[in-house]
């Protein structure tokens, strides 16, 4: 029997702006496994980053259910939705989020303290995650003073602080150049496949393809299609051939 | 779907972890809290510069020293005029405007930093707890600076007004003078002052704050300012 960690039933969200109605996700059923890579494609404003809202309990749904590890998370109170944040979900965005004010390391400790995790402890931690994404050197640097692909790499580490099962990603390329995304691309994958963390990743950056394990191509609020790795592997050639 | 175990219930951190984040915080953004600050400091100097000259001219007239300029007669009679308690109250209203508006923006800018520490674990409480601490201290610095600046701004003009005898009955602390008229002192208005500004400021900042630790992540993380 796979092991389901998310799960999405008919999942609709609509943003009322005035007396305008504008129905970002139209109906969403998609099941995640445990363990899995998926990248979510699809044009922009097509509703990735809604659905990775809904899925990472970063906004609730206007109607349909979302599911994590079984749980229903419309039925969670106020304080089980900020744990969950804190221990299950590790976030990370396109424009990093970091905290301006607190250096990479404290970042990385930020979402330990959160946890209620002693200092020592905690410390030693965010030294560990901040070298494995390869900034030991650069752990006491505030945000401003990093390049955009050390930052994304501190928001990796971040995410990672608590041990989540689940690393749900934003365009974490989008703002990098191709070098630079490809590293990151590479790290999460390290992650997926080392730690078996489940990777959500929404993205419209075709080097994420070859990683994942499968695409849900997501088009005006609807799951278009679902692909397999299979099925992408042939046509990673055709896009290897454009570049 | 398998059998998993049941999401647990946030903790609430340790009063000192966050004074730690929000001095922090404060340290960093210090140039901006300056800014910040700066309508509390403006508000708090002109109240007590318009109190103390009050009490100054109020203890010199109890000592029998007249004022070159004001009359004494009438002075001594009013004890503390119409036209400065207009301008106390004025003085105060000022304050409040000024640091309420400041505290809005303040905590508008920090959106995105809300929704964040959201997504990292942090409880609504937390959040506004941080930014009452934050408005606190800042209240209660810029007021002092405030109030010390006000403090000079009288002490010059009294000095203008009755030389050096200004510190032979400089009123300090508080008194109570034969004819009844009571004297809070210098002493007393400073600290009233700096009490005045961290109230208001943290009056200004709890509205916007707890209604900005209510927003969904995804919403006040949109928000660019
Ligand atoms: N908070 C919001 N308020 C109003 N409209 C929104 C909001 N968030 C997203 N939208 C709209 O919903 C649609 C989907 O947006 P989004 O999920 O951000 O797309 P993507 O991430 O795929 O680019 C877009 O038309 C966008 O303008
Ligand atoms: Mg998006």
């Amino acid at each position: 029997m796979p092991d389901i960690v998310v799960k999405t039933e008919d999942v609709v969200k609509e943003y009322r702006m005035g007396s305008n109605v504008l129905r970002a996700l139209d109906g969403i059923n998609i099941e995640i496994e445990r363990g899995e890579y998926i990248s979510l494609m699809g044009p922009s404003g097509s509703g990735k980053s809604t659905l990775f809202n809904m899925i990472g309990a970063l906004d609730r749904p206007t109607e349909g259910e979302v599911y994590i590890d079984g749980q229903n998370m419309s039925h969670l109170s106020q304080r089980q939705i900020a744990a969950f944040r804190c221990h299950r979900v590790g976030y990370i965005f396109q424009s990093y989020n970091l905290l301006n004010v607190r250096t990479a390391h404290g970042n990385v400790t930020l979402p330990m303290i959160f946890a209620g995790i002693p200092e020592k402890e905690r410390n030693e931690k965010a030294e560990k995650l901040l070298d494995m994404v390869g900034l030991g050197d650069r752990m006491y640097h505030l945000p401003d003073e990093l390049s955009g692909g050390q930052r994304q790499r501190v928001a990796i580490a971040r995410a990672l602080a608590n041990d989540p099962s689940i690393v749900l990603a934003d365009e974490p390329t989008a703002n990098l150049d191709t070098i630079t995304g490809r590293e990151i691309i590479d790290l999460i994958k390290k992650l997926n496949t080392g730690q078996g963390v489940t990777v959500i990743s929404a993205t419209h950056d075709l080097k994420m393809l070859d990683v994942s394990d499968r695409i849900v191509d997501i088009r005006d609020g609807l799951v278009e299609r679902i692909r397999n790795r299979d099925e992408i592997e042939i046509e990673v050639g055709e896009v290897g051939g454009h570049e | 779907m398998q059998q998993q175990t049941p999401i647990e219930e946030q903790i609430d951190l340790p009063f000192v972890e966050s004074l730690r984040i929000s001095f922090q915080s404060l340290k960093i953004r210090f140039g901006r809290s300056i800014i910040t600050t700066a309508g509390i400091t403006l508000g708090i100097a002109f109240l007590v510069s318009v109190w103390t000259n009050n009490e100054i001219e109020l203890a010199l007239q109890e000592s029998g020293r007249s004022s070159a300029i004001t009359n004494l007669d009438e002075a001594a009679e009013q004890g503390i005029s119409t036209k400065d308690i207009w301008l106390i109250i004025m003085s105060l209203i000022v304050c409040v405007v000024g640091i309420a508006n400041s505290m809005l923006m303040a905590v508008t800018e920090r959106f995105r930093e809300i929704g964040t520490m959201k997504c990292l674990g942090a409880l609504d409480g937390f959040v506004v707890r941080l930014f009452l601490l934050e408005s606190g201290f800042q209240g209660f610095a810029g007021a002092l600076i405030g109030a010390l600046i006000g403090l000079l701004g009288a002490v010059v003009l009294g000095l203008k007004n009755y030389g050096l005898d200004l510190f032979f009955y400089f009123p300090l602390l508080p008194a109570q003078h034969e004819n009844g008229a009571f004297q809070l002192g210098v002493l007393l208005i400073i600290l009233f002052g700096c009490i005045l500004g961290m109230i208001l400021a943290i009056i200004g900042s709890s509205f916007p704050a707890w209604r900005a630790a209510k927003l969904p992540p995804a919403e006040a993380m949109r928000t660019e300012v």
